[in-house]
């Protein structure tokens, strides 16, 4: 155990750091709007339920690395989609990388989602009904932010969730804390070492999380904190 | 479950203990060996391949196979990812590497390596339809260690490749001459596996891969002329002494049968031989 | 080239076998981690509810390191790190040399671990959903510890803890896809290799994802099975956040 080593390969693995939150923002943000807009979907008709049954079905049946491959190498091997428009984009392991993260957390969501949706009584959207408001506003006011609060302990094991997703990124060369980690223990020969480094600093990011969250939840919901983190009278 | 002060200094703990481990002691000595087992990836060809029934075949697996013949004891090849492969060895988790690993300074320093069995050039490839065309110097061979005629070819091939993208698996030695003479030139992407780069090449999303000669041959054999070498043959130097058998530094007596059996093999032309076979050209080193 | 119709089948071109046997294997990997993280995490939830305070401690420390370390990391560790380890656990015990350790060991010990994390929250969820009465009644009749377990704990616990228990099977099920990166030819590793060998990254890699999928829906089909069973003559269960 070279401590030496150690010291020196922390902030190399650090600098990986960025594009670790970054894809896990990327992906937490279009994976919330798809999310969203399965739930629509799931609402207009009894195609778009089905439709998003299936969706959901596939994404969190399958492996989320399958799912980066199949995006990465496997569109890749059509000449018509080399040749489209999204081929810019869809080049970039970067943009592929998030893509797929944002596909798969869609699917966790949009279940969450529904778990936080149903959990809004009816008494208050009856309630919603009667005071005149209108159907937006009812989502805006009422709705959404009681299911949210309902969904953040499942919303918040999603989020730390997807930042240890990212670490999958690195087989699509995406040199996030992972990927440098992997190339650095193939350069230096000291798996051990190496990882460990690795591994501390994802346990301190998802810790750090992990607090915030329990912060917010806290806040949200007063009503909810334990007896014990009373002052005492 | 509330997070507490306190976990933040249990985790310290577990990463100390976890580093402690680390150092637990190995027992060494000197062994007679009944079953050796090999090392390869199985994803570079024609050194190692799978075939679809699942078997590793090519030059390696039939030449692990000469070799237990001659050193009489059984020898067992298992596939295993590039990523950590000589970690691995050093570990214990097998007792040799056969997987065009080349004789390198650096790694000489954390493993040892029997004498070499082939010696082939590093070279480029491209796609013919690709943002490259052509690269100078195709059919020449340059020693890395022949500075003047090194540091013109670089210069010839930086030309064509500033601003270009270059595929590499991460840790070859390929990978290190890219970073000594092409970083400033072109954006060098690494791959964790061989066979990615030639996917991306295809898809153009690199415009050129380097690797061992041999392996792009078997690749532009397979793409159907749609993938060719080109440009300069690179060798020495950087590049390594060619590939040999990669062995733990505590295993003096496996290095000896090793070394005992590849000169067997080579004298009696077997080496020459499986090397026509699965290169096409002879790339036998004189050991 | 091939059609998708040979390369899949199980002629000599095909690929189909290798799959198959990748398959088997994904199995096999995702059973035996199951099997550990069950142990693992009935030993936690335990800690956790009736330990020692020290036990309870390491308990936390072990759910709280397992769920904020990336899946990969864990096996990355324990493919590399595993045979120190378990040598010296070995060592402790007595065991003098060398351990063997096979790359399937790790994998599924590396996966067990990180599902046990989990299944304890699970089976400790489930317990305190049980009754107290019931358990008070099991004490007054005189039960011992194991019988009460045996009789009262466990099937009630089992009831609640079930679809839990279906969903951590499921992604076992999907972490074992990155045992792959060791290089033990299972499912993910299997159409990996067919890929690059025939550079048709699409089809064997849709081909991988149809055998997770037929996998998990059929696992899912008798995990229902067993909740279906479970919930026998108990009144419909509320639905649940």
């Amino acid at each position: 155990m070279d401590i030496a080593f150690i010291v020196a390969v922390f902030p190399k693995l650090l600098a990986g750091l960025p594009l670790t939150l970054l894809l896990a923002v990327l992906a937490l943000a279009g994976g919330g709007a798809i999310a969203l807009a399965l739930s629509g979907l799931r609402a207009s008709s009894w195609v778009g339920a089905r439709i998003a049954d299936f969706y959901v079905y596939v994404f969190r049946g399958t492996p989320l690395l399958i799912q980066i491959f199949l995006i990465y190498y496997g569109l890749a091997q059509f000449p018509a989609v080399r040749h489209s428009v999204l081929w810019p984009l869809l080049r970039e392991p970067y943009v592929c990388a998030v893509l797929a993260l944002m596909l798969n957390d869609a699917a966790y969501t949009s279940e969450i989602l529904r778990g936080g949706l149903r959990a809004v009584s009816t008494g208050a959207i009856e309630a919603a009904k009667v005071a005149g408001m209108t159907r937006l506003t009812m989502l805006r006011r009422i709705v959404l932010p009681l299911a949210f609060r309902q969904a953040l302990p499942a919303y918040g094991a999603e989020i730390t969730s997807m930042v240890k997703a990212t670490s999958l990124a690195s087989v699509v060369t995406l040199m996030e804390v992972t990927g440098i980690a992997r190339a650095e223990v193939s350069q230096s020969y000291r798996a051990i070492e190496v990882f460990l480094c690795a591994a501390m600093i994802y346990l301190v990011l998802v810790t750090v999380i992990a607090r915030a969250i329990q912060l917010l939840e806290a806040r949200l919901s007063p009503y909810r904190r334990p007896a014990l983190a009373r002052s005492p009278a | 479950m509330t997070i507490t002060r306190s976990d933040f200094l249990k985790l310290g703990l577990g990463a100390a203990a976890g580093l402690t481990l680390g150092a637990a002691p190995r027992s060494a000595g000197a062994k007679e060996w009944k079953l050796i087992r090999v090392a390869t990836e199985g994803t570079f060809p024609p050194y190692n391949m799978h075939a679809p029934d699942g078997r590793l075949i090519g030059f390696e697996p039939e030449l692990l196979q000469e070799l237990s013949a001659r050193m009489n004891i059984k020898c067992e090849m298992i596939a295993q990812a590039w990523d950590g492969i000589i970690a691995g060895l050093t570990d214990g988790k097998y007792d040799a590497i056969m997987d065009a690993l080349s004789i390198t300074p650096k790694r000489e320093e954390v493993i040892a390596f029997s004498k070499p069995y082939a010696s082939a050039g590093s070279g480029f490839a491209i796609m013919k339809e690709g943002a490259i065309k052509s690269l100078p110097g195709t059919g020449t061979r340059v020693s890395l260690t022949d500075e003047a005629a090194t540091k013109a070819a670089i210069d010839e091939l930086s030309k064509l490749l500033t601003g270009k993208t270059i595929a590499v698996q991460v840790a070859t030695i390929q990978n290190d001459v890219l970073n000594r003479y092409f970083k400033d030139a072109a954006t060098i992407r690494t791959y964790p596996s061989g066979p990615d780069t030639f996917l991306d090449l295809k898809a153009g999303r690199v415009d050129a891969v380097m690797a061992s000669a041999i392996n792009l041959n078997a690749s532009a054999k397979k793409s159907n002329g749609e993938m060719i070498r080109s440009g300069y043959l690179f060798s020495g130097g950087l590049l390594g002494l060619g590939s040999a058998v990669g062995l733990r530094k505590g295993d003096p007596e496996l290095k000896a049968l090793f070394d005992t059996a590849l000169k067997s093999l080579a004298e009696d032309g077997t080496l020459k031989r499986l090397s026509l076979k699965w290169f096409e050209e002879d790339i036998t080193p004189l050991i | 080239m091939d059609d998708a119709v040979t390369l899949l089948g199980f002629g000599p071109e095909g690929w189909g076998l290798a799959l198959l046997r990748g398959g088997l294997m994904t199995l096999a990997i995702s059973a035996c981690a199951f099997a550990c993280g069950l142990v693992l995490g009935t030993l936690s939830a335990w800690a956790k509810i009736a330990g020692p305070p020290a036990l309870r401690r390491a308990a936390d420390t072990y759910g709280v390191v397992m769920r904020g370390i990336p899946d990969l990391l864990v096996i990355y560790l324990f493919y590399f790190g595993g045979r120190q380890l378990v040598s010296a656990v070995a060592q402790m015990f007595g065991h003098v040399g060398p351990v063997e350790v096979s790359g399937f060991a790790t994998g599924c010990l590396a996966i067990g671990l990180l599902s046990g994390a989990t299944q304890a929250e699970v089976l400790r969820g489930a317990y305190h959903a049980i009754p107290e009465g019931t358990l008070e009644a099991a004490r007054v009749a005189g039960m011992r510890h194991w019988t009460m377990f045996r009789r009262i704990i466990a099937p009630q616990a089992l009831r609640t803890a079930l679809p839990g228990l279906g969903n951590q099977w499921q992604s076992v099920i999907k972490e074992s896809a990155l045992v792959s990166v060791t290089g033990l030819v299972e499912t993910l590793r299997a159409v990996t290799i067919a890929a690059n060998s025939t550079e048709l990254p699409f089809l064997f890699f849709l081909a991988g994802g149809a055998i997770y999928l037929a996998i998990t829906t059929i696992s899912g089909l008798f995990f229902r099975l067993a909740e279906w069973r479970a919930m026998r003559g108990q009144p419909a269960a509320k639905v649940g956040g």
